[in-house]
C-alpha cells in the first residue's frame, strides 16, 4: 500500500522511456529531421524562439522535436538552455528602417516611400484545406520575382512624427534593464516591460489586444505598418570602441498609430504602440503593439481600469513559461495541504452537528 | 560524476553569488521578501525552480542533501529534484535526516528536530502572505513596510465569527522576530510551531515569484491568533498504522471504497526510523 501511494526511481524512468517511445511514433514512418522541422515548420520555430527569447532556429527546431510538437513545452526546452549563457552586454538598438524586407504593409497610407509590399502572407489566401498538399511530392512553384530595393525604407511613424503629428519616444542613451536578470518591480520602464511582452504568450497577448479592441481599454488603433525581415544586430565591445556586426536576426516590427486627445502639457496628437518579435509573428507583433499602448494609459493620463492597462496584471501573467509551470504543478502531491484540509472540515462539521442535536434535544 | 558542459550545481558563479547576497540580506532582515533575478530552471516554474536555486546556491561539494516533498524521500518530484543535484553537482544524498547538511522541503518540517547545522530550504509557490486579500504587490509591499497587517487579522477574525475558530490549515500566517509577516510555504498549520526557535537556519525560494526570504536560527516565529482563540495545529486524531506515532503528522489512505482509512507517517525518514528503533534496542 504504501508503495503504491509514492512514486518512484523506477516509475519516472519507464514514464520517459515511454515518452521517447511515444514521440518517435510509427518507426514504420521515416523519422522528422531537426532541419525539416527548422524549414517546413518556421512560422512553430518562431513562435519558440520569441516565447522562448532565444533566437536560434536549429535550437528551437530541436526543442520542437524534443517537445513532440508542444510549443509551449519547446519554449520552456529554449529558456531553460538560454538561462546556462553567459550574457556579453547589449546591443545597440535595431535601425529598423535599415531591415532587408520581406515584407511592409501600412493600413493607413494607400501608398508610400518603399510601397506595400505583401510579402508571402496567409492574407487574402481562401482558407480552404488543400487536399493536393496531402500529396507529397509536390514542389511549390517558384514564386515570379519583381525586383524591389527595399533596405532603406523609412518607418511610416517617423513619417507622422516629422509633421509633429506623432508623439516622440524619450531617447536614451543608457543601458535598458534586462527582465532575465533582475526581477520585475512595479512601476515597470517601459524598456522592460517591451522585454516582457515580447516574450509574452501569444495567446494571452491575442486576447488582451482583443479586448483593447472590444471596449476594454478604450484604444483606436491602426496599423501603421507592420514589416518583416531580416537585420543585423551590432555590438560594440568596450575593447574595440566601435561596433561590430554579430549578425542577422529575423524580426516583426509593428507600430500602431492610436488616437490621443492631449493633455494640459501636450497637444492632441497620435501615440504610438509598439511590437517588436523574433522571427516572423504578425498576430503576436500587433498584439504586442496593442497591449503596449493599453499600458501606456497611466503615463498619457487615460483612465486605466480595463484588464489590458493594468501593469502588474499583464506583466505577472503574460509569461507562459511560468503560468504552464504553476498550473500544472497542481499535478504534484498535495495531500499533506488536503488532509489538514480534510480534519479542518471535519472539526467544522462535528461542530455543527452536534450544535444542531443540541438544539434538537 | 556531474553533467558536463554544466556549471557545479548548475547555476554558472555569478548567479550564484546574486543568490547568496539575496539570502544574506533576507537573513539580516528576518521574514522580509528580497527580490532577486530568478533564472530559469530545467525544471517548471512551480515545481520548486525558488528552491533549488537556493540550493544550488549554498551548495558545497561536501554537503550531504535530503529531498523531501509532502515529507517523503520518494515522492516523484522529491525525486526528480534528488536526481538534479545528483546529475549537475555529483553530490552525495542521504534519506536520513540526522545526515543531511542541507534538506530541500515541499510542504512539511521534519519532526526530527534539526540543529544548528543544518539548512532547510524550503520550495515557496506564493511569498506574499497578503496575496488573497491584496493582489497588488505594489500595495502588499507598502503593508509590509508599515507592518499594517490589519487585513490578516479581519481575514482570521472572519473566520472565528463565521465558524468560531481559524479555519486555516496550511500555510497559516507567522509573524517572524514580531515584525514581518510572512508565508510558511503551503506546510500543515502543525509544522508551524517547529519553526520558531529553530536550531537550524530556514531559507525560503520562490522562483517564479522571484524572492527569496529567511529565518535565521533561534529566531521568535510566532503563528498569528487571538488571545481568546489561540493558535492550536490540527492533526489527524490516529496513530501511525507503522510505527504507532501519535505526535507525527499523518497522511490520509484511502484503503478500499467502504469507507476504510488508514493513517501513517508523511514524514517516511521518521517513521523508518521509529521502526528499527524497537529492534535496536531488543539486540
Amino acid at each position: 500500500m504504501y508503495v503504491a501511494v509514492k512514486g518512484g526511481e523506477k516509475a519516472i524512468s519507464a514514464a520517459h522511456a515511454w515518452l521517447d517511445e511515444t514521440r518517435r511514433g510509427d518507426t514504420a514512418l521515416p523519422e522528422l529531421s531537426v532541419a525539416q522541422i527548422e524549414q517546413q515548420m518556421a512560422l512553430a520555430v518562431d513562435r519558440v524562439m520569441a516565447e522562448g527569447s532565444c533566437h536560434d532556429r536549429f535550437l528551437a527546431a530541436l526543442a520542437i522535436k524534443q517537445a513532440k510538437g508542444d510549443l509551449i513545452e519547446a519554449a520552456f526546452l529554449l529558456r531553460a538552455y538560454r538561462t546556462t549563457l553567459p550574457r556579453f552586454g547589449a546591443s545597440a538598438p535595431l535601425e529598423t528602417s535599415r531591415m532587408r524586407l520581406r515584407r511592409r504593409i501600412s493600413a493607413t497610407y494607400k501608398d508610400l516611400p518603399g510601397g506595400q509590399v505583401l510579402g508571402p502572407t496567409f492574407d487574402y489566401t481562401h482558407r480552404l484545406l488543400d487536399f493536393a498538399l496531402a500529396a507529397e511530392g509536390r514542389d511549390a512553384p517558384a514564386t515570379p520575382e519583381a525586383p524591389t530595393d527595399m533596405t532603406d525604407v523609412p518607418r511610416v511613424t517617423e513619417i507622422l512624427a516629422r509633421e509633429g503629428l506623432m508623439q516622440r519616444e524619450a531617447l536614451s542613451e543608457s543601458e535598458p534593464g534586462d527582465l532575465t536578470r533582475e526581477p520585475l518591480s512595479f512601476p515597470a520602464s517601459r524598456p522592460v516591460r517591451l522585454q516582457n511582452l515580447a516574450r509574452g504568450d501569444e495567446g494571452f497577448l491575442l486576447a488582451l489586444g482583443y479586448s483593447t479592441q472590444r471596449g476594454y481599454g478604450n484604444a483606436h488603433p491602426f496599423v501603421g505598418e507592420i514589416r518583416v525581415g531580416h537585420i543585423g544586430v551590432e555590438i560594440t565591445p568596450p575593447e574595440l570602441g566601435f561596433a561590430i556586426d554579430i549578425g542577422d536576426i529575423g524580426i516583426t516590427e509593428c507600430q500602431m498609430v492610436n488616437q490621443f486627445k492631449g493633455s494640459r502639457t501636450e497637444p492632441a496628437q497620435f501615440t504610438r504602440g509598439y511590437g517588436l518579435v523574433f522571427g516572423h509573428g504578425e498576430r503576436r507583433a500587433m498584439s504586442m503593439a496593442l497591449v503596449d499602448r493599453g499600458l501606456r494609459a497611466r503615463e498619457l493620463g487615460e483612465e486605466a481600469d480595463a484588464p489590458a492597462q493594468q501593469e502588474e496584471f499583464v506583466l505577472y501573467h503574460s509569461d507562459n513559461i511560468e503560468a504552464t509551470g504553476f498550473v500544472e504543478h497542481l499535478k504534484l502531491p498535495h495531500y499533506v495541504d488536503f488532509q489538514s484540509e480534510l480534519e479542518n472540515l471535519r472539526t467544522i462539521r462535528r461542530a455543527a452537528e452536534a450544535e444542531l442535536r443540541e438544539a434538537a434535544e | 560524476m556531474t553533467e558536463a558542459g554544466y556549471n557545479f550545481a548548475y547555476l554558472d558563479e555569478a548567479t550564484k553569488r546574486m543568490i547568496r547576497r539575496a539570502i544574506l540580506k533576507a537573513v539580516a532582515i528576518p521574514g522580509h521578501q528580497i527580490p532577486f533575478g530568478a533564472r530559469e530552471m530545467p525544471l517548471p516554474y512551480g515545481w520548486g525552480t525558488g528552491g533549488i536555486q537556493v540550493t544550488a546556491s549554498i551548495l558545497g561539494p561536501n554537503d550531504v542533501l535530503k529531498v523531501i516533498d509532502q515529507g517523503a524521500d520518494d515522492t516523484t518530484n522529491a525525486v526528480s529534484i534528488r536526481r538534479f543535484f545528483t546529475r549537475v553537482a555529483g553530490i552525495a544524498t542521504t534519506e536520513v535526516t540526522g545526515e543531511a547538511s542541507i534538506i530541500q522541503t515541499r510542504h512539511r518540517i521534519p519532526e526530527k528536530p534539526l540543529t544548528e547545522n543544518q539548512i532547510l530550504v524550503y520550495q515557496v509557490p506564493q511569498p506574499e502572505p497578503l496575496f488573497r486579500l491584496e493582489p497588488h504587490r505594489a500595495e502588499t509591499r507598502r503593508l509590509h513596510a508599515l507592518a499594517d497587517y490589519g487585513l490578516m487579522h479581519v481575514r482570521l477574525y472572519e473566520d472565528i465569527a463565521r465558524l468560531g475558530h481559524i479555519a486555516k490549515a496550511y500555510d497559516y500566517p507567522v509573524m517572524v522576530n514580531e515584525r514581518y509577516l510572512m508565508s510558511p510555504s503551503p506546510i500543515p498549520a502543525f509544522d508551524n510551531p517547529k519553526m520558531h526557535q529553530m536550531a537550524a537556519l530556514q531559507l525560503f525560494g520562490a522562483g517564479r515569484e522571484k524572492r527569496i526570504y529567511a529565518v535565521p536560527p533561534y529566531t521568535p516565529v510566532r503563528s498569528l491568533d487571538f488571545e481568546d482563540h489561540p493558535f492550536r495545529p490540527i492533526r489527524a486524531p490516529h496513530a501511525c498504522a507503522i510505527c504507532g506515532s501519535t505526535t507525527s503528522y499523518l497522511d490520509e489512505l484511502v484503503t478500499d471504497d467502504a469507507g476504510g482509512r488508514a493513517f501513517i507517517c508523511s514524514d517516511t525518514d521518521y517513521c523508518q526510523e521509529r521502526q528499527q528503533a524497537p529492534k535496536a534496542a531488543a539486540e
